[in-house]
């Protein structure tokens, strides 16, 4: 059983500030129900720019609901520019602080608030901005993101990482990428883990058509259904059409609600960085 | 405040008459039964008279009895004796669905170079016998396939799965920890060829189990040491506790019946009052071939912990296979494994019941259950707009 503060019970058993406010100046959206928690951040601005309402729906754990309800409350009162410098650190603190586990709740917290903020100053929906490349593709963790809750909450250990950003918690088979990140953030030569495979002339070799499909398929068998089957999936190479790459998806990957980001990013990357850039990864039925 | 305990596929309550019967082994007749004079001896007797409670339980001989440690010991014993006892045999069969006090083990096996193939189940977490059939090699040394799942109830047609592994000349460790008690089981007239069980899982203490292992079956021993248990299981025997399974086993074969009449209408019950009233729910498991005491239910659109909590501010003990009630950021891999989508398995809630339940428990339960849904669907941000099926089963 996870040992939550009193304040954090309270804010749990009692949220405050639930629900959405019609014509809101920023709407903030993070997570899905496939990650286990979202939140909706909606805030109303008077007219000298001060954050008068703020509301949250949540789907989540009981820190989840907890943390918006204190992002909610904190927000009240500031402009738009002290809002910006909230950190997670400042929403578990203000429960009282959270299990080191739970800490990623504070973190959906501020993303929430980023997302609101861009979406007020018409920026792009923050989860379309460009945030780095995807480390974990199981719970859509970007690499600025990592980067951002090691420095702010000074991490040193993968399973920091995770219980901050969720990161690595899923197949833990971006693990290495996170000790990288971890690595530079401390200041330390980074070590490249995942080699591609070395090229005499420092350019891609040309593949023909025949060594590509083998090539494909040797990543395929090699790399990527192992790590599928791990969660009871497989995939098949069906076809390669140009730098068309068909395949199926089998096993428990059908119903898999991140199939789309596991093709996209596990697949797709995985064939670029070890075959040719110029591929692309399409399902076919 | 009362406490209203449906978790009983994750411990019971110790039955009176077994605390009753455990208390004198922990107080005045506290020998050794290795020991040589008499007063050793009563605590000897006390030992073998719990192993025919055990035995009668399962309709096995005293001699096939094994006391242990627990569930985790008897599924490590079991898995780790067979394949000390078949060297040459680097295969293991077993399910996705196994307690991790199996899979936990597999996974390591797998790091010293066995193999072990993860047999799948389908959305209502039975198991696809020929692929069972196809999996097994004359390189398996085990197959080890649970009675019936801890999460969801479902019940594997465990004497069909033994007849085939019985076909193929290996061994058939089964866990029955869930079921023992639940359900009637009969050695004489199984297949089974090992079986795990657990004190505490039929209201008995914790920290004591059994290995029931068929007379011929070469199974070499897990924790050595002395000579107890026939050489089979080495340490000082646990006597109080062992006496307490004991009695626990006495009891649980007068009330079979019980559980198969009392305690699967009260689950009916609740389950029936739960879908009747409450949207966006499935029922996660097998709706026939599953424990009378079981069920387990999904909430859409929220999620588990949340649930858990609020349902505890009235005192209901519940369990769930959310992500965030494991510790891990990953839904239950029974569930997964079953091919319920995250969005259903991150608001799955087990009631497990016993016969200490009451009715009007049930009818308070779902009362509270309807209240804490609606609360929590209050808060989310999803509603009606999103899909929420399970693949196979048909939306409430």
């Amino acid at each position: 059983m996870w040992e939550y503060t009193d304040v954090a019970k309270d804010h749990f058993l009692n949220p405050r500030n639930v629900g959405e406010i019609e014509n809101p100046d920023g709407i903030g959206d993070v997570g899905s129900l496939a990650c286990g928690d979202a939140l909706r951040l909606t805030f109303k601005l008077d007219e000298e720019g001060r954050i008068v309402d703020a509301k949250f729906k949540t789907f989540g754990c009981a820190s989840a609901i907890a943390s918006s309800s204190a992002l909610t409350e904190i927000l009240k009162g500031k402009t738009l520019e002290e809002a910006e410098k909230i950190t997670n650190q400042e929403i578990a603190e203000f429960l009282g602080g959270l299990p080191q586990e739970k800490m990623h709740c504070s973190v959906m917290g501020v993303e929430a608030l980023e997302a609101a903020i861009a979406h007020y100053k018409g920026e792009q929906k923050a989860v379309e901005k460009d945030h780095g490349r995807l480390i974990c593709s199981c719970f859509g963790v970007t690499e600025d993101l990592i980067r951002k809750v090691v420095s702010e909450n000074s991490l040193s250990t993968v399973d920091e990482v995770t219980y901050y950003c969720k990161a690595g918690g899923g197949c833990t088979t971006c693990i290495e990428q996170i000790e990288e990140i971890l690595a530079e953030e401390q200041g330390e030569k980074s070590k490249s883990v995942l080699t591609a495979p070395a090229k005499a002339d420092g350019k891609p070799a040309k593949l023909t058509n025949i060594e590509k499909i083998i090539k494909i398929q040797e990543i395929i068998n090699n790399e990527i259904k192992p790590t599928l089957a791990k969660d009871g999936g497989d995939i098949d190479l069906i076809d390669v059409d140009g730098n068309q790459v068909q395949v199926a998806l089998r096993g428990a990957c059908t119903s898999c609600p991140s199939a789309g980001i596991t093709l996209r990013y596990a697949v797709e990357q995985k064939l670029k960085e070890y075959v040719s850039e110029d591929l692309e990864v399409v399902e076919v039925s | 405040m009362e406490i209203i305990y449906l978790d009983n596929n994750a411990t019971t309550r110790i039955a009176p008459e077994v605390f009753e019967a455990m208390t004198p082994y922990l107080t005045n007749l506290y020998g050794n039964p290795s020991s040589m004079y008499s007063f050793g001896g009563r605590a000897g007797k006390a030992v073998s008279e719990a192993r025919s409670q055990v035995a009668g339980l399962l309709n096995a001989k005293e001699t096939e009895i094994v006391f242990t440690s627990g569930g985790t010991e008897s599924d490590n014993a079991a898995i780790l004796g067979v394949l000390d006892a078949n060297p040459k045999k680097t295969h293991i069969v077993t399910t996705r669905v196994e307690h991790p006090a199996v899979i936990s083990l597999t996974k390591r096996l797998e790091k010293r170079g066995y193999s072990v193939t993860y047999i799948g189940v389908d959305h209502q977490g039975m198991i696809d016998l020929d692929e069972l059939r196809e999996s097994i090699t004359e390189k398996t040394a085990v197959v080890s396939i649970m009675y019936a799942n801890n999460e969801t109830g479902t019940i594997f047609p465990v004497e069909k799965i033994g007849a085939i592994v019985k076909e193929s000349g290996t061994t058939f460790h089964c866990d029955a920890v869930q079921a023992v008690g639940k359900i009637p089981l009969d050695m004489e007239r199984s297949h089974i060829d090992i079986l795990s069980l657990s004190g505490h899982k039929l209201h008995g203490p914790k920290g004591v189990g059994a290995l029931y292992i068929r007379r011929g079956v070469r199974c070499r021993p897990f924790v050595v040491g002395g000579h107890q248990e026939k050489g089979r299981r080495g340490g000082t025997e646990n006597v109080a506790s062992i006496v307490g399974l004991g009695a626990a086993a006495g009891l649980a074969g007068q009330n079979i019946e019980l559980e198969n009449s009392t305690v699967r209408a009260m689950r009916d019950k609740l389950q029936e009052l739960l879908f009747k009233d409450v949207p966006y729910t499935l029922l996660n498991g097998h709706p026939e071939h599953r424990l009378p005491n079981t069920l387990n239910i999904s909430f859409g659109y929220i999620e588990g912990e949340a649930i858990l909590l609020l349902l505890d501010e009235h005192g209901i003990c519940a369990s769930s296979g959310s992500a965030c009630t494991s510790g891990s950021l990953e839904p239950s891999h029974v569930l997964r494994a079953m091919g319920i989508p995250y969005t259903a398995a991150h608001g799955s809630i087990r009631f497990s019941l016993s016969r200490y339940n009451t009715e009007d428990e049930m009818t308070t339960t779902a009362d509270l259950v309807i209240q804490v849904v609606k609360r929590l669907r209050e808060i989310s941000p999803f509603g009606k707009d999103k899909e929420f099926t399970a693949p196979g089963t048909a939306m409430e």
